[in-house]
């Protein structure tokens, strides 16, 4: 008897690499998932943040698809060794910050890796030729292959018959022939491949799963590499740009100001790394000041976290200064008019 | 049976989770583990994950601001 074949499908919680695992799946392999986390991921970070919406259900995505595929999925922390795809793509950048080319062979290096170690035999991914400018194209796509290391081990179930045959294809582990031959960033043929294998809700991300696609995000990366004078950053840095209004009202500081009460909740995690500021005298949101401060640039913080405060019409109001060791005191200010809050400020 | 601990306070999805995956795979089975939480996802989540990966969830619990999984180590 021949031993089943094992696989192991990135998972990202889309419609595509469920599709994907499911192919593979239907003509009898043992697929497991994996699903890496790199700090920058969209999964329900800003749902769990806020307060508004925190009625509705929520999940994770790239769990939610192993369910309903029956298959154990392994989520992989790839925090740190990410950054040197984040600092120094070979490939560059997308339109933003989005390194997706070395980000593509890095997540498949990593599985094919894992593969190695667990005695699985090839991997599978829900690319498509056509579907992204960057990695899933069809001059990019060998690359991913041969780069990460898995090359013919590495098999694209929805996109099979524009790419040559892989290792599983030419030893006859898959059935080419019940393979796919989709390309172009159409989704009609997903989701008419979903309805005929009964998956009636499947997440649809628009702008992908990923921060550094977004250009706002991006550009307070950038504003944080640019003030640090280098490109780094710590798990917390990413978590922070995902929060509140962010405003740099001098090269050498910045303040992050809530823009609702989930967020000022967790900010409040953060008074023991930063200088916090919070209104006295009115309700207002909680901020954070990031950067080395003198009481000059404390008090121009202060008053600009007033303007987004009940006070903000007031002459004067009293607010609350933190230091990280947690002693405090009042400081009255008179809150910033808008008018003297530069448009460049905003990151 | 005091359970094991996972403080998995002020992480967001999937953290709490990868935190909960890391710690049980140095566990035996039937071990009980206490999950605490601040992201409100973990409630699904960690259930969600248990469910795939052949744990039992014992208890689930809000306190506060604070969301409490209970699971029982499965067989590997």
């Amino acid at each position: 008897m021949t031993q089943q074949k094992k696989a192991v499908a990135l998972i990202s919680g889309g419609l595509d690499s469920l599709l994907a695992a499911k192919i593979v799946q239907d003509q009898g392999i043992h697929v497991a998932g994996i699903n890496f986390f790199t700090g920058f991921c969209v999964e329900g970070h800003t749902h769990a943040i806020r307060k508004k919406g925190r009625d509705k259900p929520k999940r994770n995505n790239a769990l939610w698809v192993a369910e309903q595929l029956g298959i154990k999925l392994h989520i992989v922390d790839i925090i740190e060794e990410y950054k040197q795809v984040v600092f120094n793509p070979r490939y560059g950048y997308g339109a933003n910050l989005n390194p997706c080319l070395d980000c593509k062979i890095f997540m498949v290096r990593k599985a094919h890796q894992w593969c190695q170690q667990h005695g699985f035999d090839f991997i599978v991914t829900g690319e498509v030729v056509g579907q992204r400018p960057m990695s899933q194209r069809k001059d990019t796509m060998p690359v991913v292959a041969d780069r990460s290391g898995a090359e013919d081990r590495l098999l694209r179930p929805l996109s099979a018959k524009n790419l040559p045959p892989t290792l599983p294809e030419r030893e006859g582990w898959i059935d080419r022939d019940k393979l796919l031959g989709l390309s172009g960033r159409s989704r009609k043929p997903q989701i008419a491949l979903a309805n005929s294998f009964g998956f009636e809700e499947y997440a649809q991300p628009a702008g992908g799963c990923c921060f550094l696609t977004d250009a706002q995000y991006s550009s307070k990366l950038a504003d944080l590499w640019q003030a640090r004078g280098s490109k780094q950053y710590e798990l917390d840095d990413i978590m922070l740009l995902k929060v509140g209004r962010h405003l740099r009202p001098k090269p050498h500081f910045k303040v992050i100001i809530a823009r609702e009460e989930g967020e000022g909740n967790f900010l409040l995690g953060y008074r023991k790394q930063y200088i916090s500021i919070i209104s006295l005298s009115h309700s207002g949101p909680l901020a954070l000041v990031d950067g080395d401060v003198d009481d000059k640039d404390i008090e121009l913080a202060a008053s600009l976290v007033a303007r987004y405060g009940k006070g903000r019409d007031e002459a004067q109001v009293e607010m609350e200064i933190r230091t990280p060791a947690g002693a405090s005191r009042p400081l009255k200010v008179r809150p910033l008019l808008s008018s003297n809050i530069p448009e460049q400020w905003h990151l | 049976m005091t359970p094991v601990l996972v403080d998995a306070r002020r992480l967001l999805c999937p953290m709490p989770v990868i935190r909960v995956q890391d710690k049980v795979a140095e566990l035996g089975a039937g071990t009980l583990v206490e999950v605490v939480c601040s992201d409100p996802g973990a409630l699904n989540d960690i259930p969600a994950w248990c469910r795939i990966n052949g744990h039992r969830v014992v208890e689930t619990r809000i306190s506060g601001e604070e969301y409490l999984v209970i699971l029982e180590v499965g067989e590997a």
